[in-house]
């Protein structure tokens, strides 16, 4: 009775993340580095992703919940974000006459966004919104496989689908339908560790880059993770253990 | 007269003036469980554990909350990034939610298998309702506090329910949403709410255990202990046993946390609030799905929150629908075959209740529905007079000494 009763529970827990899912798309799915109960993340793959996000994506996306200070998970240490962060000009203010000024960045700043407000940023791109990129690979199912495979997912339309003006034809998007232009062909960046840049390796460097924004303590969790399943493990035999010395006399 | 049991002076002197030494060495030692009990009775026991663990990393999280339209999604992100360890702290509070639910339910279905709700533990039952129907209040509440998509959107779908209500209902909403539209008001009154239902639930947890230590525990053969020989003490032998219930439930409970902590939330959630963004499939938490499943079967609104809310009614009058004398499933053949139907009928519905309201999943909903009616008002009833039921046996001790049978 107890194995059915878990049983039915596992199949209500499995109903649960399944109509998340999209079900007109098929998604390529990677074996990135931070799968598993040992994941971690590939912080040359990181610094690459930062590297495209900057100077591809930034220039429509915003990652609102991103600081400079959080470079440290990527690798750098701290004199490489106060360079960083000080490429950047960040609006600061009221200064003592009241007005608003521009300065460099510090590590303590957000990364700035490229509109002032959504309404700036849905003109700047014929109404679409550009979504904020620093939760999106949670924001979707399946979230690093969503975003890897719509990078890489722009084909020509078949023939019986009519693209609208402004609109572009997408594998892996819901619909088919995106309003965002292909935003990777490869090649798109230099990257200075001469790594590939082919548009597969660039969708997954900026991948692994939007993944760990999107869940930064990602590697702490696994790794406290780790121990407390070791830890509960032993604690759930001992309490069998015990729980048989005491009963033994028990007809 | 219990004082003089203990050695300790200090606790021999408070206990003359407090006696709460004496009362938990009475609930310990002296309060006589049924000795048959199996790992099913686990579940009461963890789902007070759940309570706790809800109560406490939920009062650690609401020092950094927010509860402002503004700032809600963000202070979540904070305690997300920022606060130490608050990402553990808010995906304890997430998974424990959903645990909770699971042991809850658990814990109903045992009642029912093994007949725990027939005379004389009626109210301590519909206690239990009671708490459920708490629960399902303050976990929709606090999905509503991330002030995601999922937030908004399933908070705006349930409140609009009570419009349905005739004549008062449009008041009743305006009167939850603290203004015409789910807006800062609705979070902060939520938000309030959210707080406070806990603590109401703990002292209906209190009265429920109370009700229960009346009669004692039901048992797996659902006949009253006939003497000492059927019973044992709680400590050490049930406190042993439930230990082994929350050992492997942490481990359940860590192995969510710690790696799949977002699989049974919704993406849409990590998505701040948009009033003018509909998501595709408004869905509320898994452990909704059922009823609302049963809610939206029913082509009709006002039918549909009369039927959603009449799926936990008919709970409440179950110890009256079900007169069969014998308690246990175990010896109802056929009283037995209809409680696997009724959870496979439970759990289809929760799977139809994360679909779109569209096509055959409206057709399987509606049988779906009128099988979990069915079952309570019409089947139960007639088993209760038709049902050949097997030889009870004498006592307690009568089938667990001869344990040979196998058990069922």
């Amino acid at each position: 009775m107890m194995k059915r009763v878990f049983a039915a529970c596992v199949a209500m827990i499995l109903t649960g993340p399944a109509h998340a899912a999209g079900g007109d798309v098929s998604l390529t799915e990677r074996d990135w580095s931070f799968n598993g109960p040992f994941g971690t993340f590939d912080k040359a793959a990181m610094q690459r992703g930062f590297q495209v996000y900057r100077e591809v994506c930034a220039g429509c996306h915003s990652m609102k919940y991103i600081a400079f200070r959080n470079f440290a998970d990527l690798g750098y240490n701290e004199a490489e974000i106060k360079a960083i962060a000080a490429e950047y000009e960040v609006e600061d203010g009221p200064n003592d006459d009241g007005e608003m000024f521009m300065r460099p960045g510090v590590p303590a700043d957000r990364l700035p966004s490229p509109y002032p407000n959504d309404n700036a940023a849905r003109a700047g791109n014929g109404g679409a919104l550009p979504p904020d990129l620093s939760l999106i690979a949670k924001a979707r199912a399946h979230g690093p496989d969503y975003l890897y495979s719509l990078l890489i997912g722009y084909k020509e339309a078949p023939a019986s689908l009519k693209v609208p003006e402004g609109m572009y034809y997408n594998d892996a998007y819901s619909g088919h339908l995106i309003a965002m232009p292909q935003p990777l062909y490869g090649d798109d960046v230099t990257y200075a560790d001469g790594a590939d840049a082919s548009i597969e390796a660039v969708s997954a460097d900026v991948t692994q880059f939007l993944m760990w924004a999107a869940e930064p303590k990602l590697e702490a969790r696994k790794r406290i993770g780790v121990a407390v399943v070791f830890f509960l493990s032993i604690f759930v035999i001992l309490s069998i253990l015990a729980k048989r010395r005491v009963w033994a006399d028990v007809h | 007269m219990s004082a003089e049991k203990f050695q300790n002076p200090v606790v021999r002197w408070i206990d003359h003036r407090l006696p709460v030494f004496s009362m938990l060495d009475h609930e310990k030692y002296d309060y006589p469980v049924p000795k048959n009990l199996n790992y099913m009775w686990n579940f009461g026991v963890l789902a007070g554990l759940s309570l706790a663990i809800m109560i406490i990393t939920g009062i650690v999280l609401a020092m950094s909350y927010t509860a402002h339209v503004d700032y809600a999604f963000e202070a979540v992100e904070r305690i997300m990034r920022d606060v130490n360890h608050g990402w553990m702290i808010r995906y304890i509070h997430m998974n424990a939610a959903s645990f909770f639910f699971i042991v809850v339910y658990i814990h109903i279905f045992r009642g029912l298998y093994y007949g725990s709700y027939k005379a004389p533990r009626e109210l301590l039952w519909i206690l239990g309702v009671v708490i459920f129907l708490l629960m399902m209040a303050t976990a929709f509440m606090g999905y509503v506090l991330p002030w995601g998509q999922m937030s908004f959107w399933g908070a705006t779908v349930i409140t609009n329910l009570f419009s349905a209500i005739p004549v008062v209902g449009d008041s009743i909403v305006t009167l939850l949403w603290g203004g015409f539209s789910v807006d800062n008001p609705t979070l902060n009154r939520f938000f309030s709410l959210h707080y406070l239902m806990p603590f109401v639930i703990a002292g209906v947890v209190v009265l429920h255990i109370i009700a229960l230590h009346r009669f004692g525990s039901n048992n797996p053969i659902g006949i009253d202990a006939s003497g000492p020989q059927d019973t044992i003490s709680f400590h050490p032998y049930y406190t042993m046993k439930d230990m082994v219930g929350i050992a492997v439930f942490l481990l359940l409970l860590a192995m969510a946390v710690f790696f799949f902590p977002n699989a049974m939330g919704h993406p849409d959630n990590y998505i701040p609030a948009n009033p003018l963004q509909t998501p595709a499939h408004i869905v509320p938490e898994w452990y909704f799905l059922p009823f609302y499943a049963i809610l939206r079967a029913v082509p009709d609104k006002l039918g549909g929150v009369l039927l959603m809310f009449g799926a936990i009614a008919v709970l409440f009058v179950l110890p009256w629908l079900d007169r069969s004398p014998v308690r246990s499933a175990r010896f109802r053949p056929l009283f037995r075959i209809f409680f696997w139907l009724l959870l496979i009928d439970a759990v289809v519905l929760g799977y139809l209740g994360g679909k779109p309201a569209e096509g055959i999943y409206v057709v399987l909903s509606r049988i779906a529905t009128a099988w979990y009616f069915l079952h309570f008002l019409v089947i139960l009833p007639l088993l209760s007079v038709f049902e050949t039921t097997k030889p009870l046996p004498k006592s307690i001790s009568e089938p667990v000494l001869g344990a040979s049978k196998g058990a069922a």
